[in-house]
């Protein structure tokens, strides 16, 4: 009886250990700041360690986290730091930004609506709330290109700034558009059907 | 069959009171608060064919429940028995089952029939009948594309310069030709109050058809066990009037020019190469 109960705890402590949620903190009345990195292997830091991820930077540290906790009714200022390289959209409407403050993104200081769909690395897409961001891929002739999360600042990557407002309180999920899990048939699986990697939600309370 | 002719009236005549009861009860009230609803004219027909299913049911739902219950109360042990008794030998019973047999063919074989008939109609038009579907409603039609991906649909209007938009709105009164297709796995485009459900395929034209009538919205849901966001694969579609629809794709064709360049040409189904890390 007792290995089997032990046998269970670890079945269930496996089956509940997700990522753990970042609750990301009021910079501004109204305003928080939130800092991605997407990586093309997310290394020591999950599970399955060759797997594309999102991080999220949490008192200057990296972590492994795509449940993100933001207030209602204010706007999210996100800076994404991609360090992962291009993919390609299967659909190449969604490389057009959606649902952003101001009706357009940054990529390295320049303001956009839309990228060569052929060049996104991935989107960063909230569905429910309308948003919808393509990130740059880093070219594959780029110095110094980033193998293993979290990558430093001296690494090839792209930075992609925007703003979207949160609306009511609601349990919103986030996705990648861009098929761009690694040895997975058309780039489909693993980490695009695995919250902590491609995935993951934005509660916002 | 039975272990006495007497249990076998009384069941019969369970089952006649019991449907003659429970009949009107489905045909007056359950059956016009059948799903979709009468938003259209493919809804309504589909409302009037899952009353008719429920009709032909009922004698059979009663004739089990009432056996059930009939076994339940008269074949109970008696009060006080404890040791366990066999029930009467059984031999067959000729006239029960040629009834059995001949009622249940009947009702299969009118189903066939009906169900025919009625997916030859507009009726049942709504579903994905294919890239050619037997039953093609006449009249001019809208043709809008459905692009299932995981995990959104987005739509193209193909008269209106192949723009794609994230919304799927619909002029009122306006013969709708569905054109359901998908860039990676099956998903099932599903327009519930419409009456419309296709599947969603990759590399396939899926063709329904539905002529909304009422201003409103209505709600779209993936019907398609598609992959970890299937559940969140819903969104809301509106019926709008011809000018308010007329405005609103100006301003969609406005707000996505600057990928109107980027997308392939407008087609019944696409097949993109794989992405570069496909494996």
């Amino acid at each position: 009886m007792l290995v089997v109960g032990v046998l269970i705890g670890i079945y269930v402590g496996f089956l509940t250990n997700g990522p753990t949620p970042y609750r990301v903190p009021v910079a501004n009345a109204g305003s928080v700041d939130l800092t991605l990195q997407t990586v093309a292997a997310v290394g020591p830091l999950a599970p399955n360690p060759t797997w594309v991820s999102y991080l999220v930077r949490e008192s200057g540290v990296w972590h492994r986290s795509t449940v993100w906790t933001v207030p209602a009714n204010s706007l999210v200022h996100v800076t994404l730091y991609n360090f992962d390289g291009q993919s390609g959209l299967r659909n190449p409407f969604l490389a057009q930004a959606r649902g952003l403050v101001g009706g357009t993104f940054g990529l390295n200081g320049k303001q956009l609506t839309v990228i060569n769909p052929d060049a996104a690395s991935h989107t960063f897409a909230i569905p429910q709330l309308g948003v919808i961001v393509p990130i740059q891929g880093v070219d594959d002739n780029a110095p110094k290109q980033c193998d293993l999360a979290p990558c430093p600042m001296s690494n090839a990557h792209e930075t992609i700034t925007f703003t979207f407002r949160t609306g009511k309180k609601g349990h919103y999920r986030w996705q990648c558009f861009v098929p761009c899990a690694a040895g997975f048939v058309y780039g489909f699986g693993g980490p695009m059907q695995t919250i902590g990697y491609m995935d993951g939600y934005v509660d916002v309370v | 069959m039975w272990s006495r002719s007497s249990d076998g009236r009384r069941i019969a005549a369970i089952t006649v009171i019991g449907t003659a009861i429970v009949l009107p009860l489905v045909v007056f009230v359950l059956g016009p608060n059948m799903p979709p609803g009468k938003a259209t004219e493919v809804a309504k027909g589909q409302v009037t064919d899952n009353t008719v299913l429920l009709v032909v049911m009922t004698p059979f739902t009663v004739f089990i429940l009432g056996y059930l219950v009939y076994a339940i109360v008269v074949f109970r042990a008696p009060k006080g028995e404890t040791e366990l008794r066999d029930g009467a030998s059984m031999r067959g019973h000729m006239p029960s089952q040629i009834a059995w047999l001949v009622t249940t063919t009947a009702a299969v074989l009118f189903l066939a029939i009906f169900g025919t008939t009625e997916l030859l109609a507009n009726n049942g038009a709504g579903s994905g009948s294919g890239p050619n579907p037997v039953a093609k409603p006449s009249g001019a039609m809208l043709p809008v594309q459905v692009i299932g991906q995981q995990w959104e649909f987005t739509y193209r209007y193909p008269t209106y310069g192949g723009v794609e938009t994230a919304e799927l709105v619909l002029p009122a009164g306006q013969e709708v030709a569905f054109h359901v297709t998908s860039l990676d796995v099956v998903h099932s485009f599903w327009a519930y109050e419409l009456g419309v459900k296709a599947d969603a395929n990759p590399g396939v034209d899926n063709v329904a058809y539905v002529k909304p009538t009422k201003i409103g919205t209505f709600q779209i849901r993936c019907a398609e066990l598609c992959g970890l966001w299937h559940g969140y694969m819903f969104d809301t579609g509106r019926v709008v009037g011809a000018a308010d629809f007329n405005t609103w794709i100006a301003a969609q064709r406005k707000q996505f020019a600057g990928v109107e360049k980027y997308l392939p040409k407008y087609s019944p189904s696409y097949s993109p190469d794989p992405t570069f890390r496909a494996g």
